[in-house]
């Protein structure tokens, strides 16, 4: 009878599940509250020791997610509540695990990047910029990448970076009741995505950013677009300024709000907007340059109280950076080639293979077998719009990756949750979730 | 920050790595690699784990953590699951080949920390033996290597000594076998070939063209 009880209350998923607290001693208690850094062993000893009467226990666990429109996909999150406060907060992962790494391994470097590029579904081209910069260097290709692919790299991952905090902007109002707001930031996104069906041919997933540089040239006219972005989108984040920064509901509603230390932020390693906003100075674009980024100016953005305001002030500006980045990227945009010139690794042009049996086969070849990549192990980082995605590859010398494992910045990002939630109130927690804009392909990869 | 954030990453302090490293572990250092202009990455016993992981935080100062994961390095028995389904399978060598630093053991715990004020890496890795598939945790020195010890439980079966908490995140809590391990098939390849693999319809004029035209 007892095992029927239970196997009801605790679903299917009982190993994954949160506990009342009468039924918890106090280590696990410790374990629950992610207390690590908050509460000594003592402490939650004597958490644990409190007599729990029923009648006088008035805490509830309530299951928020997977499907609650402000998880921002299937985040599961187990709050225990008394009465508003959040006393404790467990999230569950894994609704959208598909084994990615796994996969990875079974498709060749040329196959890879459709790959990766659906982890972090909301920054796909830095997700490609950061596995094709990790296969050059086992190439040992990095430096010969064409100057223009490079720049072209550039401002693709800008772009993407101000289309992805712009979604943030929409989901962020929407989250915290600022409707409007939604669709102001799904239309400016919009703008953005649509310059990358015209560069790309699709507006996610793209696959563009390749090993060997990049899958196409520029379209015609792809000057006019992007100066049409750069002049429509700052007067915006104006608007964005009078109807969100300014505001006093809004500014409640955000500061103060999911907390988190500088200390608890680098031991729990987050990354990106959430250690930023508590002060680290941290922004792998300037600290550990790629790319052309030590060659462009820029501002890193940080914070200094580590709450929910100032994570969405830190995207709000970055947007700003980015457009900063992007003028300068239009300036120095030069001529050339946009993939490398290496046989080994980049495809005959469409029109020879037309004429010449020899590229043809040479086209199936790189397209089915893939190309060989020297024995080594890489670790190449970059700054996504969530922080450090960092692509670690262990070559056997075979046409695919042995080992392949995404550092996913919502992943370590997710984890802070906990110590954001805690003491804070339920209609905050959405707020929280939001702050952290996670993406949970990539959590559960 | 300090005065040295604008130090530049240098092999002088990927040495100063290594040198940090033999000095409080001695002989538990097992070897390291150092790659100029790039990166290094060096190899501790298993029982030194936790304790270079205290001397990469204190003494060297990588006091950001990166990720931790693990490698099988045991090659696949069903190879890129590419074969053709309708020939014989190929024998394939599953000798075990370890990666940079070296090892010994078929699986290996890696980890990478970072020194927020001099800008560089480490890569750190640690061989797991067979018998007693288990490391000491983490935890302890960095908090946030909490999921990743999980997940890498949950994937390669591997235990972490002293983790409070080693449950699946992403599996069932009844699924069996460690998907990242080489040994564990990709179903989806298996159960459905790769398209194009083979032939799989007759060609026309074929043995059983007759029999196929009839019914």
């Amino acid at each position: 009878m007892t095992d029927i009880v239970s196997t009801i209350r605790e679903g299917n998923e009982p190993a994954q599940g949160l506990k009342p607290r009468s039924e918890l001693t106090a280590r696990e208690l410790l374990r629950e509250v992610g207390a690590v850094l908050r509460m000594s062993e003592a402490e939650a000893a004597k958490l644990g020791d409190i007599p729990v009467d029923p009648s006088e226990d008035q805490t509830m666990i309530i299951n928020m997610g997977p499907q609650h429109p402000s998880t921002h996909g299937v985040l599961r999150l187990m709050l225990e509540l008394q009465g508003e406060t959040v006393l404790r907060c467990k999230p569950i992962i894994g609704y959208l695990h598909t084994g990615m790494e796994k996969t990875g391994e079974n498709l060749t470097y040329m196959q890879g990047g459709t790959n990766v590029t659906r982890m972090d579904y909301l920054s796909p081209l830095n997700n490609e910029l950061v596995f094709s910069m990790a296969t050059e260097k086992l190439l040992g290709i990095d430096g010969d990448i064409p100057e223009r692919a490079v720049w072209m790299r550039m401002l693709l991952s800008e772009l993407n970076r101000m289309s992805s905090h712009l979604l943030f902007m929409a989901t962020n109002g929407m989250d915290l009741g600022a409707v409007s707001m939604m669709i102001y930031g799904w239309r400016e996104r919009e703008d953005v995505l649509r310059f990358f069906q015209k560069v790309t041919g699709l507006r996610m997933n793209h696959n563009f950013i390749r090993p060997g540089g990049v899958a196409a040239d520029l379209p015609e006219g792809w000057r006019d677009d992007v100066l049409h972005l750069l002049d429509s989108i700052p007067p915006r984040l104006e608007e964005y300024d009078i109807l969100m920064t300014g505001q006093p509901i809004w500014r409640d509603r955000l500061q103060g709000v999911g907390v988190i230390t500088q200390a608890e932020a680098m031991a729990l390693g987050a990354t990106g907007p959430i250690l930023r906003s508590t002060g680290v100075e941290w922004d792998l674009r300037r600290d550990q340059p790629y790319l052309h980024y030590d060659e462009v100016e820029f501002d890193v953005i940080v914070g200094s109280y580590g709450d929910a305001f100032d994570r969405y002030a830190i995207r709000l500006n970055e947007i700003r950076e980015s457009i900063k980045i992007v003028r300068q990227i239009l300036d120095r945009m030069p001529t050339g080639d946009y993939r490398i010139q290496n046989k080994k690794i980049t495809p005959p042009p469409r029109a020879r293979i037309d004429e010449s049996m020899e590229a043809l086969i040479h086209h199936f070849k790189i397209f089915t077998e893939g190309f060989k990549v020297p024995e080594g192990e890489v670790y190449v980082a970059i700054e996504s719009p969530r922080g450090e995605i960092g692509c670690y590859i262990a070559s056997d010398g075979s046409a695919t990756p042995y080992r392949l494992h995404v550092r996913a910045p919502s992943f370590v990002n997710i984890q802070c949750l906990p110590h954001m939630m805690r003491g804070g109130l339920v209609a905050d927690a959405v707020a929280v979730i939001s702050s952290v804009d996670p993406v949970l392909g990539e959590v559960d990869r | 920050m300090s005065d040295d954030t604008l130090a530049l990453p240098g092999d002088a302090l990927r040495e100063g790595v290594v040198s940090a490293l033999r000095d409080a572990l001695g002989a538990d250092l097992l070897d390291s690699l150092i790659k100029p202009n790039d990166d290094v990455w060096v190899r501790v016993s298993s029982e030194a784990w936790q304790q270079a992981g205290r001397v990469l935080r204190d003494t060297v100062g990588c006091d950001y953590f990166c990720f931790l994961s693990a490698i099988d390095w045991m090659p696949s028995p069903y190879g890129k699951s590419e074969d053709d389904p309708t020939a014989p399978v190929p024998e394939r060598s599953t000798e075990i080949v370890q990666g940079y630093a070296g090892g010994d053991t078929r699986f290996q715990v890696f980890a990478r920390v970072t020194n927020l004020s001099k800008h560089f890496g480490v890569t750190i890795k640690a061989d797991v033996a067979d018998e007693a598939l288990a490391v000491d945790s983490w935890i302890p020195v960095y908090a946030g290597a909490n999921w990743h010890e999980r997940e890498c439980h949950e994937m390669f079966g591997i235990g972490f000594t002293g983790h409070p908490d080693l449950r699946n995140m992403y599996l069932p809590t009844d699924f069996e076998g460690h998907p990242l391990r080489k040994d564990f098939p990709l179903l989806a390849r298996i159960i459905k070939p790769w398209p194009g693999l083979a032939d799989v319809e007759p060609l026309p004029g074929g043995d059983d063209d007759e029999e196929g035209a009839e019914s």
